[in-house]
């Protein structure tokens, strides 16, 4: 009996040191913004495919959670398509973090409606009113009497903050808007719902949605490089201090030009050195 | 061989092992309670219990931020309700065909199909609202959006259907024969043995059962983020998108600062949405305890 319980406990200590050794010599955790999850998870595979000691795990949540995620020390990449706001600094340094956020791509916030939609232009001013309510039916836009479904994200998303901050300049949302959880439920909602429109990623865009220039300018790369497009930002991937070691090597990836053309096959817009 | 004092010590730590499983529950369940109470009270040195409770406007990241989570128990509630409508007469019925009139090989091919259900992750449900439920209801009744209250009831009921039939079905079926005979043999036929006599003695079984889908019903997280629409406005129909309780914890508690007035009000609706529940357990305890009685 005794002999038996000496093996199992001696198996047991074996596992659960290999898990440990295994944790913190070759694993890659990922967490945040669902706007950045495509270029983070693809660069993934494609690195883990060239380093196959190295595991990465990707996961969603939105910008806020990870910002939050790096400021608890729970991650070892928060991926954010907004900068770290002050509150969170302040939170970050309480706790002898620092976190540094490392520029991986730029991305446009296009605004969308659905494919059945005869809008062809909007400008920012519109786009405000739409949101907080004052502009209510798509005849005052110049399009049928209807009455427009506003899709919008919740609060933890970098997508929304860049857009509160570029689009609403602080004003509040309609409460009567649709909530949606990520990039992609907004492009379904508004691929599925004739009356909707709404605002995703660049590399969100495809064809059962229509996306509307904004002040005259289509969202694409070359405008959001030569900074035309007026709701364009960068997209992060916040790390504790400098990046160091694997998780150097893994951003390094991402801004070699192998990365960068991940970057722009999935739809984003990759850094112009 | 062992020795007497081998045997009894290895009774003892079996005795000790299991005793440790028993209270770990115990300890979980204060624990959490304990932690619910600490941060959910912090609530209210930012905003007042009336205005938390009563107010309108949920609007947490806004600067000044407001806390009213009126429309978020309204939006529970409705969501939870109109579950309920869909859910139970669907679950009371299939537990009464199952173990009053189905054949055996019948039930041998309903009940486990019935218990797939409740096996099904709930992301796969949110997922089939979201993206091939939502559409059609909003063709069907010419609606601006198929993400409401309605669409996500109505996923909701898949859920708690199997819940509320197993619970029923155990409790029809353990109504005594003895009953079932008396009533036939004073002239009765099925059916009216069925409604009058059976459903009524098995009452308190079947009352269980719905509570416990009310519980899940309000519980419930990924469907309701994904297929409610989440717009926290006071409804007025049940063809308009609403927010939840726990669909407003899930969204937003990842980013908020540790210690700050938001994420101490998220705690505050945990604790709205316990006092809910516990509250509702009392009741159907109660319930129960009283028809034992009688």
């Amino acid at each position: 009996m005794l002999k038996k319980i000496l093996v199992f406990s001696f198996v047991a200590v074996l596992l659960v040191s290999g898990s440990v050794f295994a944790r913190k010599s070759n694993k890659i955790k990922i967490a945040g913004s669902t706007t950045v999850f495509p270029i983070a998870q693809k660069c993934a595979e494609v690195y883990m495919d060239k380093h196959p000691k190295i595991r990465i795990t990707v996961r969603g949540g939105g910008s806020g959670v990870g910002i939050a995620s790096i400021v608890a020390g729970k991650v070892d990449i928060g991926d954010a398509s907004r900068p770290i706001k002050n509150k969170e600094l302040k939170k970050a340094r309480a706790a002898g973090i620092n976190p540094v956020g490392n520029v991986v791509a730029k991305d446009a916030i296009a605004i969308v409606v659905n494919n059945a939609n005869p809008i062809s232009k909007i400008t920012v001013d519109q786009i405000k009113k739409i949101y907080t309510g004052e502009i209510v039916n798509w005849k005052e836009l110049g399009g049928p009497n209807k009455k427009i479904v506003i899709a919008s994200r919740d609060s933890s998303s970098g997508t929304y903050e860049t857009f509160e901050t570029k689009v609403l300049k602080g004003a509040k949302v309609l409460a009567g808007a649709l909530k949606l959880p990520s990039n992609k439920a907004v492009a379904t909602t508004v691929a599925q719902t004739p009356e909707a429109i709404g605002y995703v990623g660049l590399g969100y865009v495809t064809d059962a949605l229509k996306a509307v220039p904004v002040n005259g300018v289509e969202a694409s790369v070359a405008t959001v490089n030569d900074a035309t497009y007026p709701i364009s930002r960068s997209l992060f991937m916040y790390t504790q201090g400098k990046p160091k070691g694997k998780v150097k090597n893994f951003i390094d990836f991402i801004l070699s030009s192998e990365g960068q053309s991940i970057v722009s096959e999935v739809g984003f817009v990759p850094l112009t050195k | 061989m062992r020795s007497k004092f081998q045997r009894k010590f290895s009774e003892n730590i079996f005795r000790f092992v299991v005793f440790l499983a028993a209270i770990s529950s115990i300890l979980f369940l204060f624990g959490i309670i304990f932690v619910l109470f600490r941060d959910g009270i912090k609530t209210f040195h930012f905003v007042s219990v009336f205005k938390f409770l009563f107010g309108t406007q949920w609007y947490p990241t806004q600067s000044p931020p407001e806390f009213g989570i009126a429309p978020l128990i309204l939006g529970s509630l409705e969501i939870t309700i109109l579950t309920l409508i869909f859910a139970i007469p669907l679950g009371v019925g299939a537990a009464i065909y199952i173990s009053e009139i189905a054949s055996p090989k019948e039930k041998e091919f309903l009940k486990p199909i019935i218990e797939l259900l409740a096996g099904i992750p709930s992301v796969v449900y949110g997922l089939f609202g979201m993206v091939y439920l939502s559409p059609i209801i909003m063709k069907l009744f010419k609606l601006d959006t198929g993400l409401t209250a309605f669409t996500a009831s109505i996923v909701l009921s898949i859920m708690v259907i199997p819940i509320i039939t197993s619970l029923s079905e155990d409790a029809i079926n353990s109504v005594p024969k003895s009953l079932r005979e008396a009533s036939l043999a004073l002239g009765a036929n099925k059916w009216e043995t069925i409604v009058r006599v059976v459903v009524p003695s098995a009452k308190s079984g079947i009352l269980t059962s719905i509570i416990l889908g009310f519980g899940r019903a309000i519980g419930e997280t990924m469907v309701v983020v994904m297929v409610a629409g989440n717009a926290a406005i006071i409804p007025k129909s049940i063809f308009q998108p609403v927010r939840a309780m726990p669909a407003s914890i899930a969204a937003e508690l990842g980013e908020t600062v540790q210690g700050g007035a938001h994420y101490y009000s998220l705690f505050g609706i945990g604790l709205v949405l316990f006092v809910i529940t516990f509250i509702l357990i009392l009741i159907s305890e109660f319930v129960r305890n009283k028809k034992e009685k009688i």
